[in-house]
């Protein structure tokens, strides 16, 4: 099982208490689409993703946005068991969705430079350090039901 | 890894005109952080006394890294030829494992939302992460 430091503990908790969902999950996954445009993949149906624009203004994105982060809301209040949290949704990427795991990093990537844009110098090297491992760990979770 | 479009370059010498000016700080902070938060890039420094952010150290490493990603951004239509020895320098003496770039770029990138969160757009977030990554073959071609 994962341990998290006290330290840990309540930076995700901070990190995650003062976040904006409504901008940050948006802003997260329209940066990967653009950033990591083959993740566009899995977004089909979501109408115009052509350009940048397009991808930022798509509502689409941005409902997907603030789901994503309100899932990773249910990792940050239950941090000692992310395996079992995450587990239906690793079945859903894995059997239904059928997203390549890798991609979870790009979007993890992406979220850590919003939540750094946002945080500015408070987003010391120990902050990222635990941000990082979180997301790593729900990552890691995510991944866990394929085969 | 796709090479550098038109309007990639573009992107990177008008970011790279806001964010120039505080070049050394940027590279001060990606280094300090990649440190702390990739503890096994440590591993390079051992010969180094203080590994802390405010170290000496740290910001004269800052410094050189910066440089030679300004030297880049001026040979940015010609990297390999550019950045030759450097590769030689990275391949025969410091032989850095070339997935220390990422890591590295990915500092460099965070450091940037950090100072320039307005700047820092997705469209520029995506031609420096192209930029970076070319930088990073270039130093890795003489690797092998």
């Amino acid at each position: 099982m994962v341990q998290w430091t006290d330290f840990e503990r309540a930076t995700i908790q901070d990190i995650f208490s003062k976040m904006d969902y409504e901008t940050v999950g948006p802003a997260a996954l329209s940066r990967c689409l653009v950033v990591y445009p083959w993740t566009q993949r899995y977004f089909g149906n979501f109408g115009n993703l052509y350009n940048a624009a397009a991808i930022m203004g798509n509502p689409l994105v941005a409902k997907h946005g603030q789901t994503i982060l309100y899932s990773l809301e249910r990792g940050v209040k239950n941090m000692d068991n992310l395996k079992d949290t995450y587990a239906e949704l690793s079945v859903l990427h894995s059997e239904k969705l059928r997203v390549d795991p890798d991609n979870f990093k790009l979007l993890t990537d992406c979220l850590t430079i919003v939540v750094a844009s946002r945080m500015g110098k408070a987003f010391t090297g120990e902050v990222q350090a635990a941000l990082q491992k979180f997301l790593a760990v729900v990552v890691s979770a995510l991944g866990r039901q394929y085969h | 890894m796709t090479s550098l479009t038109a309007k990639d370059k573009e992107a990177v010498k008008a970011i790279w005109a806001i964010v120039s000016g505080k070049k050394d700080d940027i590279g001060t902070d990606a280094v300090a952080r990649m440190l702390t938060v990739y503890p096994q890039t440590r591993t390079y420094f051992s010969h180094w006394k203080d590994l802390s952010p405010t170290s000496p150290a740290v910001r004269k490493h800052g410094v050189t890294v910066m440089a030679g990603v300004a030297d880049a951004v001026s040979k940015i239509d010609d990297l390999k030829g550019g950045l030759l020895a450097l590769s030689e320098l990275h391949a025969f003496t410091l032989r850095v494992d070339p997935a220390n770039f990422k890591i590295l770029s990915h500092c460099i990138l965070v450091v940037m939302a950090i100072m320039f969160p307005k700047e820092f757009t997705p469209e520029i977030h995506v031609a420096m992460d192209k930029f970076l990554a070319a930088v990073a073959l270039a130093l890795a071609e003489k690797y092998r």
